[in-house]
């Protein structure tokens, strides 16, 4: 993508004029995240996740492979290596608690994201290709992730690998083979450590992968903004260097700031005390429950306590599990309101702050809560409601409501108004 | 436009299914809620609130209470839990010196190898040895417990929620069932060969109340050996060995946040200043 007044990379000396011959590679920095990339001015900060979240990426991965060269993937050993690491390996324990809190941090700014783009419908035309890229970013996280907690081989690693194995044990006819196909064995052990471990190295350079990808389709239509409103001129837009360069570097202060008040003063508050318990096939812990940052899922997942017509409760939760995720797919096709921002969306914008999040807050605190009442009978209305909402009420709200009257431009929300703008068109919707 | 409207229709429908799904189960379980008898929990009782003086972001070790903890283990805990993750040479960090530690280490007898037979015998241990499991194995350890494995405590207070509140509450909560819980939860009277415990989750548990009197253990520091004097002390060693490197990493965190502060202030200064050139004048 090239708006007209986009800056052009310019070779100064000997050396770049070589490379930008040779190998553009400063020219796709300059272009991608530099002076050569215009953005809307406007922008707030709910558009610094997606930075952040590329920052946590590589956080992960540098942390993680420092982590790798001191671990063994052995059932025999693996509990013991992990300890090994926080005990004797030089800043060992920094390694791995920055590791454990960095995918929950990771998971904190990918959330906040996500949110940023289903309030200001960052899903739509024409930023399809960037949602689809997104989600099978978070599919590939939650995989990672999951995979990833198995690896200190402790209670919860053990369980939790048993009990998201066996969801596929509740495919009818073949979920049996395909489990013991997929562990290496009739239960989680060495097969299924060893595989996790190296599915858990290998797939953070998948997402990083599909990141580029992402961020790539993301040049195409340029960044989207909080009015929703596109681009016009070049009045509404600045360089992304050194606007928005300046103004993550500020955010990313902050988010270090949290992260390491997390990792040096609580670093276990986000992690279970079983986990401290070396991994036991013989003996079940007394509730067993995911990372925080699947709880929704999970709550979702156990929320269909009873047969649904022919299908077996199991069966309808695992399919309604992956089903929640799966159709956000399907968002930018379901809300076909023209306008994007949910700010002059006002019926759209009471479901989603007075049913969306309520439901996703519920979820939450259930997915996390024993499987006792209310726990399972407020998981079930907000599951029925978690699939009205992005399948039913969407798709009608975004007919049937009539938008506010949006900004003539991006310069005019900023400025109050705009020279070029025209008469009569103000209340033009977007497009 | 036809294709459109067939995706949103497909949606609706499935919107429809996955909502009646979880509803049908909703009114099932309701129907089971007024007619069956929820079943209850046993009330155990949250940790104490204890002071420890590594609470805290600027908590740090009292040594001569992790030594004094060291000797309640050596005494007590030790005739039936392992301490596999720690060994002699981390004593050190307890104040000893190397010396000591070796003393130490070559009181204990840990399991070798008879450099002229080959064959598996005991030996006085070297710093470099790990605290020595008292038995064998496990099945020897279940044998000796009524089939109670008793676990190892290195990672005890991190593998219990509020860890070390919960490892001192335990040690000094030994009682007899009061009448009035007898009397509601008459399945928490304790069975044979286990022992009531209001802080232990299902109120009965298999070890006999291991600190049982004051001045059970002799402190080398003059210490007056209560049984809250010992549950406290061996609850603060098992922090220790838990995570020895817990004050350390409270003490890297300051500087790290400090700098982060500073750095933030100087992000968020350049920041206004590079905005100021763009922003609508007030």
């Amino acid at each position: 993508m090239s708006f007209p007044w986009a800056r052009q990379y310019e070779p100064k000396n000997g050396l770049t004029k070589f490379l930008d011959e040779k190998l553009p590679l400063p020219r796709l920095v300059y272009n991608a995240v530099g002076a050569g990339y215009p953005v809307p001015r406007n922008l707030s900060y709910f558009w610094n996740f997606g930075v952040l979240a590329g920052f946590f990426l590589v956080v992960q991965i540098v942390t993680g492979v420092v982590l790798a060269m001191h671990y063994a993937a052995n059932a025999q050993v693996a509990f013991a290596t992990t300890e090994h690491i926080m005990r004797d390996v030089n800043w060992g324990w920094l390694m791995r608690y920055a590791h454990a809190n960095g995918a929950s941090f990771f998971f904190i700014v990918v959330y906040l994201h996500i949110f940023r783009g289903l309030f200001y419908s960052s899903y739509k035309a024409p930023r399809e290709m960037i949602w689809l890229l997104g989600v099978v970013i978070f599919l590939l996280m939650m995989a990672t992730a999951f995979m990833g907690y198995v690896l200190p081989w402790g209670q919860m690693s053990f369980w939790g690998a048993k009990v998201i194995t066996g969801l596929f044990g509740a495919i009818p006819l073949v979920g049996e083979p395909i489990q013991v196909w997929l562990l290496g064995g009739f239960a989680p052990d060495n097969a299924a450590l060893n595989r996790f471990f190296s599915l858990h190295f290998l797939l953070p350079f998948v997402i990083a992968g599909v990141v580029i990808l992402h961020i790539w389709a993301l040049h195409i239509p340029g960044s989207s903004n909080p009015t929703g409103v596109e681009i016009k001129s070049e009045s509404d837009t600045v360089p992304f260097h050194p606007y928005y360069t300046a103004k993550d570097g500020f955010g990313l202060g902050i988010a270090l700031l949290l992260y390491f008040a997390l990792v040096f003063f609580m670093p276990n508050a986000l992690g279970h005390p079983d986990n401290y318990i070396e991994a036991n096939p013989l003996s079940t812990p007394a509730h067993i429950v995911p990372e925080w940052y699947f709880w929704p899922f999970y709550a979702i997942l156990r929320a269909f306590t009873v047969d649904f017509l022919i299908v077996p409760a199991k069966l309808m939760g695992v399919i309604a599990m992956f089903a929640s995720i799966l159709l956000w797919f399907f968002l930018p096709w379901l809300d076909k309101s023209p306008v994007r921002s949910g700010h002059y969306r006002p019926l759209f914008r009471k479901f989603f702050w007075f049913g969306l999040i309520p439901a996703m807050a519920v979820l939450f605190v259930c997915g996390g809560a024993p499987a006792e009442e209310p726990f399972v009978i407020l998981s079930q209305i907000a599951t029925a409601y978690y699939f009205l909402h992005f399948l039913v009420i969407l798709p009608i709200v975004s007919s049937v409501e009539k938008p506010e009257p949006l900004p003539y431009s991006i310069t005019e929300a900023v400025l109050g108004s705009d020279k070029k703008v025209v008469k009569g068109e103000n209340t033009s919707p977007a497009v | 436009m036809l294709k459109l409207l067939s995706v949103r229709l497909v949606a609706m429908l499935v919107g429809l299914v996955f909502a009646a799904a979880a509803l049908w189960a909703l009114v099932i379980g309701l129907i089971a809620l007024a007619t069956e008898e929820p079943a209850g929990h046993l009330p155990y009782e949250k940790p104490m609130d204890l002071a420890w003086s590594f609470d805290g972001p600027f908590g740090k070790w009292d040594q001569q209470q992790l030594q004094r903890g060291l000797k309640v283990y050596d005494e007590v805990c030790a005739a039936c839990h392992s301490l596999k993750f720690v060994a002699f040479r981390d004593l050190e960090q307890l104040g000893y010196s190397e010396g000591q530690v070796k003393a130490y280490a070559a009181a204990k007898q840990v399991p070798g190898i008879d450099p002229n037979t080959g064959e598996d015998t005991m030996r006085p241990g070297l710093p470099t040895d790990y605290f020595p499991s008292p038995y064998p194995n496990a099945v020897a350890a279940a044998a000796a417990n009524n089939n109670a494995i008793p676990p190892d405590l290195s990672l005890m207070t991190k593998a219990r929620g509020d860890g070390t509140n919960y490892v001192a509450s335990l040690l000094m909560g030994y009682q007899d069932p009061s009448p009035e819980l007898l009397a509601e939860h008459p399945e928490a009277a304790p069975g044979p060969g286990l022992y009531h415990n209001p802080y232990f989750p299902n109120l009965n548990l298999a070890m006999a109340p291991p600190i049982g009197m004051d001045g059970q253990v002799t402190y080398d520091d003059g210490t007056e050996a209560t049984i809250k004097q010992m549950s406290k002390d061996v609850a603060a060693f098992l922090t220790w060995t838990a995570e020895p490197t817990m004050v350390k990493r409270k003490q890297t965190g300051w500087p790290v946040l400090i700098f982060l502060l500073f750095a933030t202030v100087l992000a968020y200064m350049s920041k206004q200043q590079i905005w100021s050139a763009v922003k609508p004048k007030k």
